[in-house]
C-alpha cells in the first residue's frame, strides 16, 4: 500500500507577506491555493464519497431494524422491528450454514489455495528460466485481469456436464461438477481468479531477501524445507501477514461464485454475499438484508483493523 | 575392512541424495506442469472457440471461421452492451480522475488539519464498504433517488467506491512532484486552476494515467453493481449481458458467448499491457473492489 510522506509544516495559515517568510510560505503552499480554495477542491469528492459510500454504510444501522420490503405494504411504510432481524439471523439455520460455508470458502480458496499456490509458484519461479517464468506468470495473471464474467463463462465451459472440457479430458463421462462438487468448484474457480496477487506480492518479497542469507543456507547444506523455515519465512513474515489479511478480505467480499452456481444447488454454495443477494434482492426482504449487510461491514472492519495494526507494527520495526 | 565400512555409508548417502534431488526435480516439474494446465486450460477455450465453426463446450482444434463474429454483430444486444460498458467505464473514470486530482492536489499542497486521518479513514472505509457488503443500502438508496435503471446510478456508485483509493494514490504521487514550477508559474501570475491544468497535470501524467487505467479496468469487469441497479437489457453493460446469451432452446449460445468474451477481454488485456510496459505493474496492491 502507499505511504504518505509526512510533510509537517506549520498549520497556521497567513496571508503571503512579500518579505522574509515568503520562501517558506511558498514551500508550504506553492500554488497559493489557500485553505478556502483547497476546501473547494476537496469538497466535490467528499460529497460523492459521503453520499454513495459513507451514507449507505451508516444507513444499514437504520434499515437493519426495519421490516423494509421490496414490494407490498412494508415497501410503502416500513415498520420498526427492533433487533428482530438480528435475532432471526442468529437463530436461523440458513444464516449459520452460510457463515460456515463462507469460512470453508475463505479458508480453502484464499488461505490455503491462493496463498500456498501463490507462494509456491513465486518460490519455484525464482530459480526458473526466463521463458518458463514468463509463461507461468502471464498465465496466472490472465486469471486475474480478465473480466470476472468472462472467467465465469470459461469455468462454466470447463465444468459443463455434457461436453465440458474437464469431462472429455478426464473421461469422467457426464459428471456434473457444479452439482456434485459445488463448493470445490467455486473454490477452484476463486483460486484461479485470485492467485496472481499472492504470487506477485510473494515474488517481490522473495526478491527482497538478502541473497547472502540464502547462499549461506545453501552452503551449509540446508534442504528446501530448512531454508524456507529458517531463512525465508522469518524474512517475509510481514508480507505473509499482509497477503493473508488482504486476500481474506477480498475473498470474503467476492460475489463472482454466484455466476457459476447462483448459490445452488439448493443452498450449498450460498456464501455470505450470495445469501445477502438472495435474501434482499431476490426475495425482497430488504430490512433483513440490511442487517446482514451491517454484519458483513463489521467483519470487514475487524479484518481491516487487524491489517492496519500489522502495518503499523511493521513500520515501527 | 575399515575402509569398506567407511565408504559404504558414504556411497549409500550419495545414492539417496541423487534419488532425492531427482525426485525433487521431477516433483517440481510435475507441479509446474500442473500449474500451467490449471491456468491455461480455461483460457484456451477463449482463444479457440471464437474461431470455431461449431464452438462446443469442450476444447477442440477450430475449423477456422469468423462466422461467430457475424453472429455477434447481428445480435441486437451484444455490440450495444459493449458501448454501454464504454459509457459507464469512461464516465466513472472521468469523474474519478477529475475529482480525485482536484482533491489530491489540494491535500498535497495545503495542510488541512486532520488531513492524514481523513485520508486513512477514507481508504479504510472504501475497503470495508465494498459493493458486496453494501449492496442492500445502495440498492435502497438508488431506488429512493429514483435512479434505478440509469447509467448515472452505476457511475455514481462506482465513482464513490473508487474515489478514496484514487485520492490516496494521487496524493502520494503529487507529494513527490517538485513544487518549483508551480512557484514560478505563480510568480508570473497564474491562477491556481491554471497552475493545476498547465503545470501540475503534465507533471503528474503517469499517476493520472495509472488511475485512469485502473478505474476503467475496475468498472469494465464489475458485474454486481450494474446487475442490481439496471433493469432493462438494452442498458446492460457487457459484464451483465453475457449471462443473457441463451438460444430459444435454453442452451447457451456458444458462438455468441465465445466471440463476445474475446472481444470483451481485449481492451482489458491491452490496457494491462500498456500500463505494465509503460509504468510497471504497480497498482496491483490495495484495491480490487
Amino acid at each position: 500500500m502507499t505511504r504518505t510522506s509526512p510533510t509537517d509544516q506549520e498549520p497556521d495559515e497567513q496571508p503571503v507577506v512579500e518579505t522574509a517568510p515568503k520562501r517558506r510560505r511558498l514551500d508550504e503552499d506553492a500554488a497559493g491555493l489557500g485553505r478556502t480554495r483547497a476546501s473547494a477542491f476537496v469538497a466535490p469528492a467528499l460529497v460523492l464519497i459521503g453520499i454513495f459510500l459513507v451514507f449507505p454504510a451508516l444507513w444499514t444501522l437504520y434499515l437493519g431494524v426495519t421490516n423494509w420490503q421490496l414490494t407490498g405494504l412494508a415497501a410503502a411504510e416500513p415498520e420498526f422491528v427492533g433487533l428482530d432481524n438480528y435475532i432471526d439471523a442468529l437463530t436461523n439455520d440458513r444464516f449459520l450454514d452460510s457463515v460456515f460455508r463462507t469460512l470453508v470458502f475463505v479458508l480453502g480458496s484464499a488461505l490455503i489455495g491462493q496463498m500456498v499456490l501463490g507462494f509456491t509458484i513465486a518460490w519455484l519461479m525464482r530459480t526458473a528460466g526466463k521463458t518458463l517464468r514468463g509463461i507461468v506468470e502471464t498465465l496466472v495473471l490472465m486469471g486475474w485481469i480478465l473480466p470476472a464474467s468472462v472467467i465465469a463463462w470459461l469455468w462454466l465451459v470447463l465444468l459443463d456436464r455434457r461436453e465440458g472440457t474437464l469431462n472429455s479430458l478426464l473421461g469422467t463421462g457426464e459428471t456434473a461438477w457444479l452439482l456434485e462438487y459445488p463448493m470445490q468448484s467455486i473454490i477452484a474457480f476463486n483460486i484461479f481468479n485470485g492467485t496472481a496477487f499472492a504470487m506477485l506480492l510473494f515474488s517481490s518479497a522473495l526478491a527482497s531477501i538478502p541473497p547472502s542469507q540464502l547462499e549461506t543456507a545453501r552452503m551449509s547444506g540446508a534442504g528446501t524445507w530448512a531454508t524456507l523455515r529458517d531463512v525465508v519465512f522469518p524474512n517475509i513474515r510481514g508480507h505473509i501477514l499482509t497477503v493473508m489479511l488482504l486476500v481474506t478480505l477480498w475473498t470474503f467480499n467476492v460475489f463472482t461464485p454466484f455466476l457459476l452456481t447462483q448459490g445452488g444447488p439448493g443452498q450449498e454454495t450460498e456464501i455470505f454475499p450470495v445469501l445477502i443477494y438472495r435474501m434482499a434482492l431476490e426475495t425482497g426482504q430488504l430490512g433483513r438484508g440490511a442487517a446482514f449487510s451491517l454484519i458483513m461491514i463489521v467483519i470487514n472492519l475487524a479484518i481491516a483493523l487487524i491489517y492496519l495494526r500489522v502495518l503499523r507494527e511493521r513500520r515501527q520495526k | 575392512m575399515t575402509t569398506t565400512h567407511e565408504t559404504t555409508p558414504m556411497k549409500h548417502r550419495d545414492a539417496v541424495g541423487i534419488v532425492r534431488t531427482t525426485l525433487a526435480k521431477i516433483g517440481r516439474y510435475v507441479f509446474i506442469g500442473f500449474v500451467i494446465v490449471f491456468f491455461a486450460l480455461p483460457v484456451l477455450w477463449l482463444v479457440t472457440a471464437p474461431f470455431d465453426q461449431a464452438p462446443a463446450l469442450r476444447l477442440s482444434v477450430p475449423e477456422f471461421t469468423l462466422q461467430n463474429f457475424q453472429v455477434l454483430i447481428d445480435n441486437p444486444y451484444a455490440l450495444r452492451s459493449m458501448w454501454n460498458s464504454v459509457i459507464i467505464a469512461v464516465g466513472t473514470m472521468a469523474i474519478v480522475l477529475v475529482l480525485a486530482a482536484l482533491a489530491a492536489y489540494a491535500l498535497s499542497r495545503v495542510r488541512v488539519p486532520g488531513r492524514d486521518i481523513l485520508l486513512y479513514s477514507l481508504l479504510l472505509l472504501s475497503s470495508i464498504v465494498t459493493g458486496t457488503a453494501a449492496m442492500v443500502p445502495i440498492f435502497v438508496l438508488i431506488t429512493e433517488l429514483q435512479l434505478i435503471d440509469t447509467y448515472l446510478a452505476v457511475v455514481l456508485v462506482m465513482a464513490g467506491g473508487l474515489l478514496p483509493a484514487a485520492i490516496f494514490i494521487l496524493k502520494d504521487f503529487m507529494d513527490n512532484t517538485p513544487k518549483s514550477y508551480e512557484e514560478s508559474a505563480r510568480v508570473y501570475g497564474a491562477s491556481p486552476l491554471q497552475i493545476l491544468r498547465h503545470v501540475v497535470v503534465p507533471i503528474a501524467r503517469p499517476g493520472l494515467a495509472t488511475i485512469a487505467v485502473w478505474g476503467v479496468v475496475q468498472v469494465w469487469g464489475n458485474f454486481l453493481i450494474p446487475f442490481i441497479l439496471l433493469r432493462s437489457p438494452e442498458q446492460f453493460p457487457g459484464a451483465v449481458v453475457m449471462f443473457t446469451f441463451y438460444t430459444e432452446g435454453g442452451q447457451p449460445n456458444l458462438a455468441l458467448i465465445s466471440a463476445f468474451s474475446l472481444l470483451f477481454s481485449i481492451p482489458v488485456v491491452l490496457l494491462y499491457l500498456f500500463v505494465s510496459r509503460r509504468y510497471g505493474f504497480r497498482f496491483y496492491g490495495g484495491i480490487k473492489s
